[in-house]
C-alpha cells in the first residue's frame, strides 16, 4: 500500500469515526483541525484503524504521534505488507 | 470464534450504511418522520461497529426530539458507574432500537455513584431516569487483592458490599422503573494460580463473594441482574478486559466488546419493559430436521442419534422444547404441503417436538412475511414479539425487509451452531420466572383452539360452554411478582398505564386506603392464570380507580363486567355511592378508550384527552355472567 493509499483509507476511517460527510486531511492535519476529534474519540479512531490496517498501537505511541503524517508513517512501518 | 465479538446472529453492516444514515437525517430534518422508526430499526438489526453505533445513536436522538409522540417505547436510562460511561452511552442508544426501545441516557459524574443515588439534590436524580444501571469494577471497589490477613480481606469484601448496598438503597427510594445491577468481572490475572478459588485474599475470591451478595439481592427482588461477569467468560477474560483501555480512559472492557455489552444491557431493558420476544417461529426443512420432507419422506430426513447431522437437529428441537417449557410460544412457518409437514411430528420415532407443542402451524406456499402476520394475529400478540428461525437466507431477507420488527437470527452454515447462535441474540431474556410463565405456552395453544370453536357458534352459547371460573381476591404475597409483571407489561388494555415496582405492589397490599383485586381465569381448555389487576382508592363515598388492566388474551370473555360487579359489591358493602374511572390515553391503549362507556359509566370530564367517568351505584344492576366467581 502506498503512502497516498494509506492516507485515503485513514480519511475514510475518520469520516466514519467522527461522523463527518466531507473531510480533507493531509500530513499536517492535527486533532484540533477535525471536528469531534477529542481524547475519547481517539480511542475509537485507533480501534478502527487497528482493525482496518491489521496493526496494533501502544498507548505511548499514540500519544507521541504529532500529526496525521506521523500516523501514516507509523501505519506504513507496522503494516505486514510494507 | 467471533460470534460474540461481531454479533454474528445479526447481518453484517450494509455497505451503504453511511448513505442510509444520511438519508435518514435528511428525512428527519425535513419532518418526513412516518417511516423513520422502521428504518432506524432496520439499521440497528445489523452487527454494527462502535462508530456506526455512534452515528445511529445521534440519528435516533434527533428523531426522538423531532417526534415526541412516536410509537416506539421511550426509556430514560441513568448510568451510574465507576468507570467512564461516555463510550458505552451512544452504543446503548443505538442498540436499544434493536430491542424496540428508544433510549435516552443520563450519566452521573465519574466517581459520584453513591452521592448521585442518595442525594435528593443531585443532578442525576433531577433528570429523573426511569431505569438506572449500576456498573462496578473490582479496581474502584478496592478488590485488587493485596495479600492481607484473612480478616482484613473479609473487611474489604464487607466494605465493597456495603458501598453497593448503600447505592442500591439510595436508588430504591425513587427509581420507578427498575434498578439494573451488573455483576463484577474478576481480573484475568491470577495471583496464587488455581488456589485463587479457595484463597479468600485473592481478588478472584473477593469478587466472587461480592457477586454472591448481588445474586442474593436479585433473589430478594431488590434489583434486576445484568450478569456481565458471566458474559465476560463467554468471550474469555483475556479478550474481554483490556488493561490499556482502563489506564487510558477508565473503560473497564475492551472497546471491541462494547457492542456486545450494549446488547446485554438492552435485552434486559427490553425484558423489564415487556419488549422481550414471546414466540419462536420455526421453519421445518433444514431447520428442525435435515433434508426436505416433501422429497425425502419421514425415513429420509436427518433427525436423531447415529449421525452427527441428525443429532444437531435433535439439539435444535431440544432447545425449542426447553424454551416452550419456560413459556415461549412455538409456531411453525414452512413452505410445504400441510399433510407432508405434519408427518414427522406424528410418525418420526425420534422427534422431540410434538404437534401439541406448536400453537400455530402454518404450512402452505404463501410468503413468510404474510404467514408471520397471520401467526401474530392468531396468537393475538404483537408482530414485534416474534423471532423467526429459518435456514434459508432468501426467506430471512424477505422477512427482514418487510417486517423489521421481527427478530431474524442470521444462521451459520453448520446446524450444530444454530442453538448458540439463536440464544446469543438474547431475545427471550427474562427478569423473573413464575409458574404462570411456564403455563403461558399451553395457554396460547388453548386460545387458538377456543378461537376455532368461537367461529362456529354464537357468542353467548360459546362463552357458556367454556365453563369459566373467575378468581377474584385482594393482592397478596403469592401474587405479588405476577401482579408487578402485569402492571409493567400491559399496554393495550390498560386504562392508566401506571407502572409500579414489586416493592410498591407489596406496599399496596397493606394500604388501608386501597381496594385491590387480582383476577384469574380458567376454563375447560386450561388455566389462563392471573389476567387482570385492579386498584381503587377509597375516597369517602366515592372510590376512584387508579389501575385497571387486563391481558388481551381474555378479551371478549366479559371478565371486565365480572370485575366491575366485584368492585361494586365491595363498594356497596362499605357504603360507597359512586365509582370514578379515568382513561389516560397512551400510544397503545386506544382499545379501552370507550371502556367506561361500555360499562355504563357517564362522562364527567375531558382534559386534553384524559377522560373521567362516574358510575352511581344506586342505579347499577348486577349482570348475569357466563362464569362462576371464586373468592377463595
Amino acid at each position: 500500500m502506498t503512502r497516498d493509499e494509506i492516507l485515503a483509507k485513514v480519511q475514510d476511517v475518520m469520516m466514519d469515526v467522527f461522523d463527518l460527510d466531507d473531510l480533507q486531511i493531509n500530513d499536517k492535519t492535527v486533532a484540533d483541525d477535525v471536528e469531534g476529534w477529542d481524547s475519547l474519540s481517539t480511542l475509537r479512531l485507533f480501534a478502527e484503524i487497528e482493525g482496518a490496517f491489521g496493526v496494533k498501537f501502544l498507548a505511548r505511541e499514540i500519544v507521541a504521534l504529532e500529526n496525521v503524517g506521523a500516523m501514516v508513517d507509523a501505519i506504513a512501518s507496522k503494516s505486514p505488507s510494507a | 470464534m467471533t460470534l460474540l465479538e461481531n454479533l454474528e446472529w445479526l447481518l453484517p453492516p450494509p455497505a451503504d450504511f453511511r448513505q442510509q444514515i444520511r438519508d435518514l437525517r435528511d428525512a428527519i430534518a425535513a419532518g418526513r418522520l412516518g417511516d423513520v422508526e422502521p428504518r432506524l430499526q432496520f439499521l440497528a438489526n445489523h452487527g454494527l461497529g462502535l462508530s456506526q453505533l455512534e452515528q445511529l445513536a445521534k440519528t435516533a436522538q434527533s428523531y426522538a426530539e423531532a417526534a415526541p409522540n412516536g410509537a416506539m417505547r421511550r426509556v430514560r436510562l441513568g448510568l451510574l458507574g465507576s468507570g467512564t460511561q461516555d463510550i458505552v452511552a451512544p452504543a446503548l442508544v443505538a442498540t436499544g432500537l434493536r430491542h424496540n426501545l428508544l433510549v435516552e441516557i443520563v450519566i452521573a459524574d465519574y466517581g459520584t455513584a453513591v452521592q448521585a443515588a442518595c442525594d435528593p439534590a443531585s443532578d442525576f436524580r433531577a433528570a429523573d431516569p426511569e431505569f438506572v444501571l449500576v456498573s462496578s469494577d473490582y479496581r474502584t471497589l478496592d478488590l485488587e487483592g493485596d495479600v492481607l490477613a484473612t480478616d482484613e480481606a473479609a473487611a474489604k469484601v464487607d466494605f465493597a458490599i456495603d458501598t453497593l448496598r448503600a447505592t442500591l438503597d439510595g436508588l430504591k427510594g425513587w427509581v420507578r422503573g427498575g434498578i439494573l445491577f451488573q455483576t463484577i468481572v474478576p481480573p484475568m490475572e491470577p495471583l496464587f494460580g488455581s488456589l485463587d478459588l479457595s484463597q479468600s485474599q485473592s481478588s478472584f475470591a473477593m469478587v466472587n463473594a461480592v457477586n454472591r451478595a448481588i445474586g442474593e439481592w436479585s433473589r430478594a427482588g431488590d434489583l434486576v441482574l445484568v450478569d456481565i461477569a458471566r458474559a465476560a467468560t463467554w468471550v474469555g477474560l483475556e479478550r474481554w478486559s483490556d488493561p490499556a483501555m482502563w489506564h487510558h480512559a477508565k473503560t473497564p472492557l475492551s472497546i471491541k466488546f462494547v457492542p456486545l455489552y450494549a446488547d446485554l444491557v438492552a435485552r434486559v431493558l427490553a425484558a423489564i419493559t415487556g419488549k422481550a420476544r414471546k414466540c419462536l417461529v420455526l421453519d421445518l426443512d433444514n431447520t428442525l430436521w435435515g433434508g426436505v420432507i416433501g422429497d425425502d419422506g419421514v425415513e429420509g430426513i436427518a433427525l436423531g442419534q447415529g449421525s452427527a447431522s441428525g443429532e444437531a437437529f435433535l439439539d435444535i428441537q431440544r432447545l425449542a422444547k426447553r424454551l416452550r417449557q419456560r413459556g415461549v410460544i412455538l409456531a411453525v412457518c414452512s413452505k410445504n404441503e400441510h399433510d407432508a409437514a405434519v408427518k414427522p411430528f406424528r410418525e418420526h420415532p425420534e422427534i422431540v417436538l410434538k404437534e401439541d407443542d406448536i400453537a400455530v402451524f402454518q404450512a402452505n406456499w404463501t410468503d413468510k412475511a404474510t404467514n408471520l402476520r397471520a401467526i401474530a394475529e392468531m396468537l393475538q400478540i404483537g408482530i414485534d414479539s416474534l423471532v423467526f428461525l429459518d435456514d434459508n437466507p432468501v426467506e430471512r431477507g424477505q422477512v427482514r425487509r418487510e417486517l423489521p420488527m421481527v427478530a431474524v437470527p442470521e444462521l451459520p452454515e453448520d446446524p450444530a451452531l444454530y442453538p448458540r447462535t439463536l440464544m446469543a441474540g438474547g431475545w427471550f431474556e427474562a427478569i423473573s420466572f413464575v409458574e404462570e410463565d411456564a403455563k403461558r405456552a399451553d395457554d396460547y395453544s388453548a386460545q387458538a383452539k377456543r378461537r376455532e370453536l368461537e367461529s362456529t357458534s354464537d357468542v353467548a352459547g360459546y362463552l357458556k360452554s367454556l365453563d369459566m371460573i373467575c378468581g377474584c381476591k385482594p393482592f397478596d404475597a403469592v401474587g405479588r411478582s405476577r401482579i408487578s409483571q402485569l402492571v409493567n407489561k400491559s399496554n393495550q388494555f390498560n386504562l392508566t398505564t401506571r407502572r409500579y415496582t414489586e416493592a410498591q405492589v407489596a406496599a399496596a397490599e397493606a394500604d388501608p386506603d386501597l381496594f385491590t383485586l387480582q383476577v384469574r381465569l380458567s376454563d375447560r381448555f386450561g388455566d389462563s392464570g392471573m389476567i387482570s389487576v385492579i386498584i381503587f382508592r377509597r375516597e369517602g363515598e366515592q372510590w376512584v380507580n387508579d389501575t385497571w388492566l387486563m391481558s388481551c388474551r381474555v378479551l371478549g370473555r366479559r371478565v371486565e363486567e365480572a370485575v366491575l360487579a366485584e368492585v361494586v359489591r365491595a363498594a356497596r358493602a362499605e357504603g360507597a355511592t359512586r365509582l370514578i374511572g379515568e382513561y389516560i390515553p397512551s400510544p397503545k391503549n386506544k382499545m379501552v378508550e370507550k371502556h367506561y362507556e361500555k360499562l355504563g359509566f357517564t362522562a364527567v370530564d375531558n382534559v386534553d384527552g384524559v377522560t373521567t367517568w362516574a358510575l352511581d351505584l344506586a342505579g347499577y344492576e348486577y349482570p348475569e355472567l357466563p362464569m362462576t366467581i371464586d373468592r377463595t
